[in-house]
């Protein structure tokens, strides 16, 4: 990478941070790939391929519906156009993405950051909350969420190459770092971070360090916990979440996002038809979201560790 | 082409009745469709694929093409049949329109047939789209130009004004738009359902060099395109007046026609008349 991303004292990067290097460091290599915004590029991080690649960044300004068509029409002519703004905004003009995205078959990327309850005050006008079980249901639309910065990086390296459009969900928030240095980004395969036998925890994004931490105060309990970290939402990996429902017998889902249609959908969706067991759908509960500092609400929310733990404890003990 | 040569226009007069003739007999076969607005487009369709753009028929894909954007894509039959006379596809094909298994889609479909640049059909993107093209072409440093045409109806999505405020920015003086001003849609006049009046001074204020032409008149729209070409700087709008159902009496104007396709009877009654017209046509010409 170019320059370092801005980590905290723990080394966590927000995965928006992870996203804009990836941007740059591909930058030098794809000249096809161009940037477009609305009107957001401080917060969605798209400003520092903005300053090393200006010709190829297009200022579309508070105009979402005309960005993304027009980014399907750069797509169509050779470009990889990836388009920013935050989750819930970009997402909102659903007929561009089903339209001139899909159906035109091109490869447009959506980048919507701001994932979640995750990004605190600015209250649920600004949350992705809804974006996932949107994008889930267009046909050819790939669906990803990166846990970590690595995994951001090997996100954003993968879609230089992948035919079809996709939707990438990013985080303000920082996100400690789940996977091992080295780490490989492969499309489509969830990726097993802690081994147990009593629940399988499958988690995303934001979720995946807060799952893992509850992994382990479930073990000081006694219960063995298995995290999946599904990056890859659409299409999801149906074998390895088999797998865990078989083995394990209970499944957890936990996102920053609605219940309803989102990761808990999907794993629902999936296992339903190949491996039923029992499953609950943690996150945000088919509620609105609201103001509050991040770590106020992912505590509200119980989508941090003590929460999970909680919400897990319950589930295995049958409440 | 600067000015069209009298056997030029001859030429594209004759060819006039034949694709209205195809046109509204696909119409017919899908038995549902939009025959008005695909009249009103025919003359201009014809006129960037048989005069103006730089395209090849057996390479569909060549980069250097010019590239089209139906955005009213409900008038996709006329270019079908337009791209069909052009040597695209076979003209066989045109009576599958609509048909379980066609590629001949009701809106088009742009991974099913070449020459189709985007798929379109949801009003107000396809401009947007025909913005895209015209960057990436100025990015690469090539001379392509792209060419979409909107619909007055289409005009009262607000997608339109963000893209009409978006190319100025980018001085994409390779981008064409041109408005089939049929002054209807579905559910009536354009005037009544919501006005776009003035039209020609909103796309002036909004910096665009703005060119108002016959819509069936060969040697306007030639030279409006020829115009579009020779500015530089900015983009041009062409506004062309057009008549809804434009060559069959009993369809010109009337409103009624934009979303029902013709009786077996009525195309017939259609196709007499456009086969009348085409060899008085000739009578005159030879």
């Amino acid at each position: 990478m170019s320059a370092p991303v801005k980590q905290d004292a723990s080394g966590a990067v927000a995965s928006r941070d992870a996203f804009g290097e990836a941007l740059v460091h591909l930058g030098e290599t794809h000249p096809e790939l161009v940037v477009l915004e609305a009107d957001l590029s401080e917060s969605t991080r798209s400003k520092k391929f903005a300053k090393k690649f200006p010709e190829r960044f297009f200022q579309m300004g508070i105009a979402e519906a005309n960005m993304i068509s027009v980014a399907a029409g750069l797509s169509l002519a050779g470009k990889v156009p990836f388009c920013c703004s935050f989750a819930c905004f970009i997402t909102g003009r659903f007929d561009q993405i089903r339209m001139s995205a899909c159906y035109s078959a091109s490869n447009v990327r959506l980048v919507g950051s701001h994932a979640g309850v995750g990004i605190g005050e600015d209250g649920y006008s600004q949350m992705g909350l809804e974006d996932i079980a949107l994008m889930r249901t267009l046909p050819t639309m790939a669906v990803i969420q990166p846990a970590d910065d690595l995994e951001t990086a090997g996100a954003v390296a993968y879609l230089m190459g992948h035919k079809g459009p996709a939707f990438l969900r990013t985080t303000r928030q920082k996100l400690k770092r789940v996977n091992a240095e080295g780490y490989k980004y492969e499309f489509g395969k969830g990726v097993t971070l802690v081994d147990g036998k009593d629940l399988t925890i499958v988690a995303s994004g934001g979720t995946v360090g807060p799952a893992v931490d509850a992994a382990a105060a479930l073990a000081k309990d006694g219960i063995s916990t298995r995290v999946i970290n599904i990056h890859t939402i659409k299409p999801i990996d149906v074998a390895l979440l088999a797998k865990a429902a078989k083995e394990t017998k209970r499944i957890l889902t936990v996102e920053d996002h609605q219940i309803t249609g989102g990761l808990g959908g999907a794993v629902c969706e999936a296992l339903a038809e190949v491996e039923p067991v029992r499953i609950r759908r943690h996150g945000v509960l088919d509620v609105f979201g609201e103001s509050g500092t991040p770590e106020g609400l992912y505590e509200h929310f119980k989508l941090d560790a003590a929460g999970i733990t909680g919400v897990a404890r319950d589930f295995v003990r049958g409440a | 082409m600067d000015k069209l040569d009298n056997d030029t226009v001859a030429a594209l007069e004759r060819r006039a009745f034949d694709l209205r003739a195809d046109n509204l007999t696909a119409i017919t076969a899908a038995a549902s469709g939009h025959p008005g607005g695909t009249l009103s487009a025919m003359d201009i369709l014809q006129t960037l694929f048989f005069v103006e753009m730089r395209h090849r028929p057996a390479e569909p894909h060549w980069p250097d093409r010019d590239r089209f954007v139906l955005s009213k894509g409900h008038a996709v039959p006329a270019l079908y049949t337009v791209l069909a006379h052009a040597g695209y596809f076979s003209r066989d094909l045109l009576p599958t329109l609509r048909r379980l298994g066609s590629p001949l889609q009701g809106h088009p479909a742009n991974f099913l047939m070449p020459g189709i640049e985007a798929s379109t059909g949801s009003l107000g993107q396809g401009f947007s789209v025909a913005i895209g093209m015209a960057l990436a072409a100025k990015l690469d440093n090539r001379d392509s130009r792209v060419y979409t045409m909107i619909g007055d109806g289409e005009s009262q999505e607000g997608q339109i004004w963000e893209a009409a405020m978006s190319a100025p920015k980018y001085k994409l003086d390779n981008l064409v738009v041109i408005l089939d001003h049929n002054k209807g849609q579905i559910d009536g006049f354009v005037k009544d359902v919501m006005s776009l009046d003035p039209i020609a001074d909103k796309w002036r204020a909004f910096n665009w060099h703005v060119i108002s032409i016959d819509g069936h008149d060969y040697r306007q729209i030639a030279a409006a395109l020829a115009e579009a070409k020779a500015t530089k700087g900015k983009p041009t709008f062409i506004l062309a007046e057009t008549i809804k159902g434009k060559g069959v009496s009993f369809m010109e104007g009337k409103v009624g026609w934009h979303g029902v396709a013709p009786t077996a009877a009525e195309l017939e009654t259609a196709v007499r008349e456009l086969r009348a017209a085409k060899a008085k046509h000739e009578g005159v010409a030879s």
